[in-house]
């Protein structure tokens, strides 16, 4: 074999390259065309561990293979813990480099709106084609005019609660109020089974009972202009009064030190009666039929139902959880990220994802009302509805970084701690009022 | 003959001569330099930048992605009139007493069984290591699951003992002493093999003669651990607690885990409401000004022990 000294390779891949590129560049110069290795785009993709993991394995399996074909972009999808991801995005802000797409939940967009791209052209082309956003995806996910995101879903929460136990003590509906509730959960109490709520520092369950809880006294944060703070008000006195009996009389104490998911095992393992939650009980009831049974060792699937958080003297509501993918100010490929928005967002893709959740997140625009996952399982046909009976945190001002401070804080849930271990009402309304008050600047 | 003239040639022949950095090296000045090089280099990029860092945001409004303006001591005035941040000074300060006191006591009991000789002595002297080896998240989620209102085994085996009922189940991290005492708990079992190992090392530089010496002149057990063994292992002790201090006032990872500060910031540290402030909520200036708070405080537990373990050499 002939010996290749450095220079003579330095010669002959030296001219090859001179070579390729001539003549590749004449080529491309006729086709108009980037060549193929120059479009392939790859784009980082950050999003949560959903809590249906088929939609997890259907994004990164099929989806990113067709996103591959139909757009030639390498999708780079990487899932990490809910709780994870704010730390995720601020080292990424800070160092200024990192994924090109994060998903975010509730209204952290708000708090990084100086760092994300303006996605108003591709937002508002897909609320257009699809029947317009709800006021709530809209709300979290633009300051002023402009978008600071692409919303993606809406999650939200209702009662899931066992049919066979509350028609037990009288109730063959939900209790539409909370003292008829209150009722109902004292005499499941005492039969071992209490209403299951977490009552602590988790980013999802506390805020999304506490606030409707708050709103349906008629309680509020702050006025309309979203500046004053208007926590300390007989209504907010009230609804802090009326937990007090409530979590002694009907849930379990548990609670206090619950995170996201203990409702969940809590729920499938039998030991509560009902929980505000994500369609994400019933999904994996019904997906485990024999392992998760009632006491007659029935699938307990068939006993569960969904209804709305009751009703107050204040109204009916509750906190939707809206999801919006945020395109990084830093990323390079904002054009691709767009592209790939534009692709993921088109109908028959995004209802390959909506139908793999099974009804456990409404779309982010009217359109997906009409889908035909909310005829598939009439129990899950309640959660339909939760996003245009939604309220989001800061009412009655916007969901303002204020208001994102409030809640990622904790004020709201631990004025109601506070009082279910012993401070008196006034004086957690007074405490929470405080916190408010530094936090709005009033 | 020849063998002589050929060794004297090799004798004064010139050394082979060496490159500039060898020369240098010969100065030990230069030596010296070069050897601590790489831990300064260390220290300087995860100690010292961030800790210069950390100054410069928190006396600026820095929010995440937003460059922030100078505002002097206004986030350290903030802090003195915030009620959680006060909650957790005095939470943090509970946590770091009890528990470093704790495992003092525990790790002495264990080192002087240690220091003992039985049968498997090398197997549980590894084996007591096993709390400290294993990463903490993993090591707290069981004990989540130990603690879980629900499904905790503690309450489970106190079930069937018949010593509580279903009723009566004991919420160990939703009642606050009980969260407190919980997180004090796992911070124990974690860190009283550090002292277990760290003291039985300090145990064995003790010359057995002097007990010996001690006995003879009739020192009973409790008098020769009173008057040799203690102020012997005192250096050692003391060197130990500052570490341990240090350790356990900065921690994050275990009550994150355990409680997340709750219930109500009953649990709530210094470093959990840090990193809720700079990282949940994005006010990294405010969150930057926490996490310098401990320090003056830290400082001065520092400067105490220093001083009292040179009293202690010097005495």
């Amino acid at each position: 074999m002939r010996r290749v000294d450095r220079r003579r390779f330095l010669q002959l891949s030296g001219a090859g390259a001179a070579a390729a590129s001539t003549g590749a560049l004449a080529g491309i110069l006729a086709s108009g065309r980037a060549p193929a290795y120059g479009q392939e785009q790859t784009l980082h993709w950050v999003r949560w561990s959903d809590f249906v993991p088929a939609s997890d394995a259907l994004l990164k399996g099929k989806m990113t293979e067709e996103c591959k074909k139909a757009t030639g972009i390498s999708l780079q999808l990487e899932t990490i813990n809910a709780n994870d991801i704010q730390a995720r995005v601020t080292s990424a802000i800070q160092s200024g480099t990192g994924p090109d797409i994060i998903f975010a939940i509730n209204n952290w967009p708000q708090l990084y709106a100086a760092s994300l791209a303006d996605m108003s052209d591709v937002a508002e082309e897909i609320g257009k084609a699809q029947g317009g956003y709800y006021g709530v995806s809209k709300q979290i996910a633009t300051v002023g005019d402009r978008w600071i995101g692409v919303p993606w879903a809406i999650g939200g929460g209702l009662i899931a609660y066992r049919k066979s136990w509350y028609a037990e003590v009288g109730y063959d509906t939900f209790p539409d109020t909370w003292d008829k509730w209150h009722d109902a959960g004292k005499k499941l109490k005492a039969k071992g089974r209490p209403i299951g709520q977490a009552l602590a520092h988790s980013f999802g369950d506390p805020p999304g009972f506490f606030y409707p809880w708050l709103w349906s006294f008629g309680g509020k944060e702050v006025e309309t202009d979203g500046k004053t703070v208007a926590l300390d008000s007989k209504e907010t006195l009230e609804s802090v009064k009326a937990l007090v009996p409530f979590w002694n009389d009907a849930c379990d104490p548990g609670g206090l030190a619950w995170d996201d998911s203990s409702n969940n095992r809590a729920f499938l393992s039998g030991t509560i009666s009902a929980t505000n939650n994500g369609a994400s009980i019933y999904i994996e009831a019904k997906r485990k039929p024999d392992t998760y049974q009632t006491e007659k060792g029935e699938p307990m699937y068939k006993d569960i139902a969904h209804a709305p958080l009751p009703k107050g003297p204040g109204g009916q509501y509750n906190l939707p959880g809206p999801m919006t993918d945020m395109v990084m100010k830093y990323s390079k490929n904002q054009k691709a990220a767009k592209d790939f928005l534009r692709w993921i967002h088109s109908e028959p893709v995004f209802e390959e994802w909506f139908t793999s959740q099974q009804g456990y997140t409404d779309g982010p625009t009217k359109f997906w009302e009409g889908d035909k996952v909310w005829s598939a399982d009439p129990v899950l046909t309640p959660f339909k509805n939760l996003p245009s009976e939604g309220r989001l945190t800061g009412y009655a001002g916007p969901p303002s970084q204020a208001a994102a401070e409030v809640q990622t804080k904790y004020i709201i849930v631990d004025m109601y701690a506070k009082a279910v271990q012993g401070a008196k009402a006034e004086d957690a309304v007074s405490w929470a009022t405080g916190e408010l008050k530094k936090i709005y600047g009033a | 003959m020849s063998l002589l003239s050929d060794s004297r040639t090799a004798a004064y022949a010139p050394a082979r001569r060496r490159g500039p950095i060898s020369r240098l090296l010969e100065n030990e000045r230069w030596l010296g330099l070069a050897l601590l090089a790489p831990t300064l280099i260390l220290l300087g990029v995860f100690v010292a930048y961030p800790f210069v860092k950390g100054i410069e945001l928190s006396v600026t409004d820095t929010r995440v992605g937003v460059p922030g303006h100078f505002v002097g001591f206004q986030n350290f005035v903030a802090l003195w009139h915030d009620d959680i941040f006060r909650l957790a000074v005095w939470n943090t300060c509970l946590y770091t007493v009890v528990a470093t006191t704790v495992k003092l006591v525990l790790g002495l009991w264990l080192a002087l069984l240690l220091n003992r000789n039985f049968r498997g002595k090398a197997f549980m002297r590894a084996f007591i290591l096993l709390p400290f080896i294993i990463p903490t998240v993993l090591s707290t989620f069981a004990w989540k699951w130990m603690f879980d209102p629900t499904f905790s085994v503690i309450n489970y085996v106190l079930l069937h003992l018949h010593l509580i009922t279903v009723a009566d189940r004991i919420n160990w991290l939703g009642v606050p002493w009980l969260a407190m005492a919980s997180v004090i708990v796992v911070n124990v079992w974690r860190g009283v093999p550090f002292f277990a190992i760290s003291l039985l090392a300090g145990l064995q530089t003790i010359s057995p003669e002097l007990h010996e010496a001690a006995a003879i002149d009739g020192a009973r057990a409790w008098a020769r651990f009173r008057h040799v063994t203690w102020p012997l292992l005192l250096p050692v002790t003391m060197v130990i607690m500052l570490f341990s201090v240090i350790q356990t006032f900065a921690d994050f990872q275990l009550v994150y885990v355990l409680t997340g500060g709750g219930p109500a910031n009953t649990t709530q540290l210094f470093a959990t409401y840090a990193y809720q402030i700079g990282i949940g909520t994005g006010l990294l200036s405010q969150g930057a000004a926490v996490s310098l708070a401990i320090f003056p405080i830290l400082l001065l537990v520092v400067i105490v022990q220093l001083v009292y373990i040179r009293r202690v050499e010097t005495a």
